[in-house]
């Protein structure tokens, strides 16, 4: 029987093979997958040396156990080299493709990241596919953040559930700390309310929603691109949030400092909206850079401000961004204190039930929010200008897509422009991207098509009709080849 | 005749040179009446005899008439009113940002005893400094006059409804979970409430007071457990409860047979003169024991019940540097180019 054409069959006979080179029969079991190691380094003309580098760096100081591993792989080469011919075209070729890369997890890069943006509290309930970002966090910041005293320089706190982690995250946020939590799906529907809160009072904070399969539990260790849309307008009442979506280990370490940038400037929630696929499994990439901005914290008064300004209003639109001023909680000056409530207020934060007060302020946000769209980061765009066909990914969705331009290249001619958000609101460039295609292929991981319904919400409404929809709700990482059979399907070839 | 010239007294200031006034805040909007109203007072008090810079407290509260007095008293402190039943994490996130702040949390009973419970019972686990104070009449006061979670067996609605599910003794969990400075009074026992809100402020730890303070538009009439009536004729101190601030000097002899005197976190001593022969605030067990006595003779055990001044706060746990986090500089909180590319290299 065949299985696949391609398929070529070699058959080893381990426990024989394993026997000789490991005496202790409990052992065997462990040890007897290094003979394949062997056989396939044989095969495919891996360098011997540079197994047994991997193998030494593996076992680092344990010397029996990597002289063990080492003969099973050494019985499985000879066993191959003496009695399986090769029949198949694969090897291996030494490049330096990888020289200098690096291979970290989605989110330890975005811990890391988290830990150079000065992070100092942090929130969390563990939650598959998330809660190694909190405790990558935990092991950097014990390595890099305690200060000569031993004092550390930050609180991690694994809280009661998602609600008190971000209730944590926000009381941080409120006395001036850059505050964080990490969650999935179920984690960002429990953070609902609290999240209008912080809308509301204004209050910055970071939350990493690592995207799993949804609804409810769904598929918990399966990646998906499902919460966009909740998690935009997460909240009751007239509520929407900054997102920012990294696509690569890269981007999880650099967008963790835009994220509590962006959220101390426009005093509000952001949502670093990563994945499963990004977050726990590995990723090549380059070494990460070094933030060269300093720190900003944002439209915070302190005593001096105060004396010279004589007092403030929390909620006024002094410079017509929609951005107000505040003070942390302490500031040592008789006016300095303002009062946080999720209930209406006026511009001085205090109670009003006046139908003006209400809409200015809700006006007023929505100008901030307004203007938060000439700072988050900018889409990438890869364009030819004569292309008309256009296709918006975002997030891990990424990476079919190079493929798939690619293969719709070679194997149908049809030549693609190419958008990749990396946040919402979005900026102009989406919206001129959109006017210059006359189809847009909005390539997502879920079922409803969420980006390309917040695209329509935004567009001009003539534009709308452009937008076409390739979404994928399997729970496995996108693929290149169904993103091009399913664009060439409609684009009739 | 001649006249003296009169002249008005300076206003009498506290030992930081601040006056009452400087501790109060906006016009309560509550019931006249309502027991809230003399708790916000008791807090005014105590801040300004214990000379606690205003700037330094920081108030938080959730949802319900108790959860919006924090507007009603101390308007040079920055409030956070957050949502319902949830202000334990928004308290704990704003101490761990900065420590040097004093956090005065108010809940009621349906926004600590149903709703808030979650976060309550972990609160009391974690011994943050805060103090914690439910304004606890029984009832959903804004809702108009539903039965909490802290409602006596028996008691009666005024629409004549009986609760007849048993109550949650706030103090008892808090006890049992790690609170370390535990006690309930009344909001019309002015000197007993006023004693322990000083200790409290004197306390570095969770201290959870449970304040009996009726509501008269929905749970003080005939029938009811948390009236001013009932709490008169049931109320049980278990101790005169004294207090003697670190900054005041003075010895009163007292008799170690009858008093039992605490030294608290900051060196100020609590008196406890005992009414009940045995009681011993120090004891855990002994005290968990004594409420659910209390319960059966159907008494309102009032108090300080448990007190441990030297547990380690969740701010000594976690370890964290003497400085606010809030505020650390860029080169305490961002780490050098050494050490990215360290990490880096342990990646390649």
């Amino acid at each position: 029987m065949r299985l696949f054409s391609d398929l070529i069959f070699y058959s080893v006979p381990y426990d024989k093979l394993v026997a000789p080179v490991c005496p202790e029969a409990k052992l065997r079991k462990l040890v007897r997958n290094m003979i394949y190691v062997g056989v396939v380094a044989k095969l495919l003309e891996i360098d011997m040396g540079e197994v047994e580098k991997a193998i030494r760096k593996q076992f680092s100081k344990k010397v029996k156990a990597a002289n063990l591993n080492l003969a099973a792989v050494q019985a499985g080469y000879d066993y191959a080299t003496a009695t399986l011919p090769k029949r198949d075209p694969y090897f291996i070729q030494r490049m330096d493709k990888t020289k200098d890369k690096i291979i970290i997890d989605g989110n330890s890069a975005a811990a890391l990241g988290c830990m150079f943006a000065g992070v100092t509290v942090v929130s969390w309930y563990p939650i598959t596919p998330s809660s190694s970002l909190p405790e990558a966090a935990i092991e950097y910041m014990k390595r890099f953040r305690v200060g000569p005293d031993g004092k550390a320089t930050f609180a991690i706190v694994q809280a009661e559930d998602e609600l008190a982690a971000i209730g944590m995250v926000i009381g941080a946020g409120w006395a001036g700390a850059r505050a964080m939590t990490a969650t999935a799906g179920p984690g960002i529907s429990l953070m609902a309310e609290f999240s209008g809160l912080a809308y509301y009072t204004e209050v910055p904070g970071v939350i990493w929603d690592i995207q799993r399969v949804g609804p409810s539990t769904g598929l918990p260790t399966r990646t998906s691109q499902g919460d966009i849309l909740s998690t935009a307008f997460l909240s009751h009442g007239d509520t929407k949030h900054i997102l920012l979506i990294p696509c690569s280990a890269e981007e999880c370490f650099s967008m963790a400092q835009d994220a509590f940038e962006l959220a101390e400037q426009f005093q509000t929630l952001v949502f670093v909206m990563s994945d499963l696929d990004l977050g726990m499994n590995n990723w090549m990439a380059d070494p990460f850079k070094y933030p060269e901005k300093p720190i900003k914290r944002g439209k915070v008064l302190g005593k001096e401000d105060l004396d010279r300004l004589g007092g403030f209003a929390r909620y006024k639109d002094v410079d017509g961004d929609g951005i107000p001023y505040r003070t942390l909680p302490g500031t040592d000056h008789p006016g300095a204190a303002w009062f946080a409530r999720g209930s209406g207020h006026n511009e001085k934060g205090q109670y009003s039930e006046r139908p003006d007060d209400y809409e200015r302020n809700m006006e007023r946000i929505n100008r901030k929010f307004e203007t938060s769209r000439s700072f988050v980061p900018r889409p990438e765009i890869v364009a030819n200008g004569k292309s008309k066909v256009g296709i918006i990914a975002y997030g891990t969705s990424h990476w079919a897509i190079v493929e798939s331009r690619d293969q719709l290249r070679k194997e149908c001619n049809i030549e693609t422009d190419y958008l990749r958000l990396r946040a919402y609101p979005f900026t102009r460039e989406v919206h001129d991207f959109v006017k210059q295609h006359d189809r847009v292929y909005v390539v997502e991981q879920n079922r409803d098509a969420q980006m390309l319904s917040l695209l329509k919400l935004d567009v001009e409404a003539s534009l709308i009709t452009r937008l076409r929809s390739i979404a994928h709700i399997h729970g496995l990482p996108m693929d290149a080849r169904s993103v091009t059979d399913e664009l060439m399907t409609m684009e009739g070839k | 005749m001649a006249t003296t010239p009169t002249s008005t007294p300076p206003p009498k200031t506290n030992r930081i040179g601040l006056a009452v006034m400087d501790y109060r805040g906006g016009k309560t909007t509550l019931c006249a009446g309502c027991g809230h109203n003399a708790i916000s007072e008791r807090i005014i008090d105590a801040m300004y005899e214990m000379g606690v810079k205003p700037e330094r407290v920081a108030k938080l509260s959730g949802i319900g008439c108790s959860s919006k007095s924090p507007a009603y008293f101390m308007g040079r402190s920055h409030s956070f009113n957050a949502v319902h039943g949830r202000m334990p994490s928004v308290a704990t996130g704003a101490v761990l940002a900065n420590r040097s702040l004093m956090a005065l949390g108010v809940s009621g009973d349906g926004d600590t005893a149903s709703i808030g419970m979650g976060q309550f019972v972990h609160l009391m686990r974690r011994n943050l400094p805060i103090i914690y104070i439910i304004e606890d009449n029984g009832v959903y006061g804004l809702t108009k006059g539903q039965f909490s979670a802290t409602a006596d067996l028996g008691s009666k609605l005024k629409t004549g409804v009986i609760n007849d599910l048993p109550p949650v003794d706030t103090c008892a969990m808090a006890i049992t979970l790690g609170a370390t400075f535990v006690g309930r009074s009344f909001s019309g026992d002015k000197r007993q409430l006023h004693a322990m809100l000083k200790a409290a402020i004197a306390h570095r730890g969770t201290v959870m007071l449970d304040v009996v303070s009726p509501c008269v538009t929905f749970n003080d009439h005939e029938g009811s457990t948390k009236s001013y009536k009932y709490m008169k004729d049931h109320d049980e101190p278990l101790q005169e409860v004294s207090f003697v601030p670190v900054f005041e000097d003075i010895t009163v002899e007292y008799d170690p047979g009858s008093t039992v005197e605490v030294t608290m976190h900051d060196g100020s001593r609590l008196r406890l003169r005992k009414l009940e022969e045995d009681y011993d605030p120090t004891d855990r067990i002994k005290a968990i024991t004594r409420l659910n006595e209390a319960h059966e003779k159907g008494e309102v055990l009032t108090g300080v019940f448990y007190v441990n001044p030297k547990a380690p706060s969740f701010v000594d746990l976690l370890n964290i540097t003497e400085q606010p986090l809030a505020t650390l500089p860029e080169s305490v909180v961002r780490p050098g180019r050494e050490v990215l590319e360290q990490v880096m290299e342990e990646l390649r």
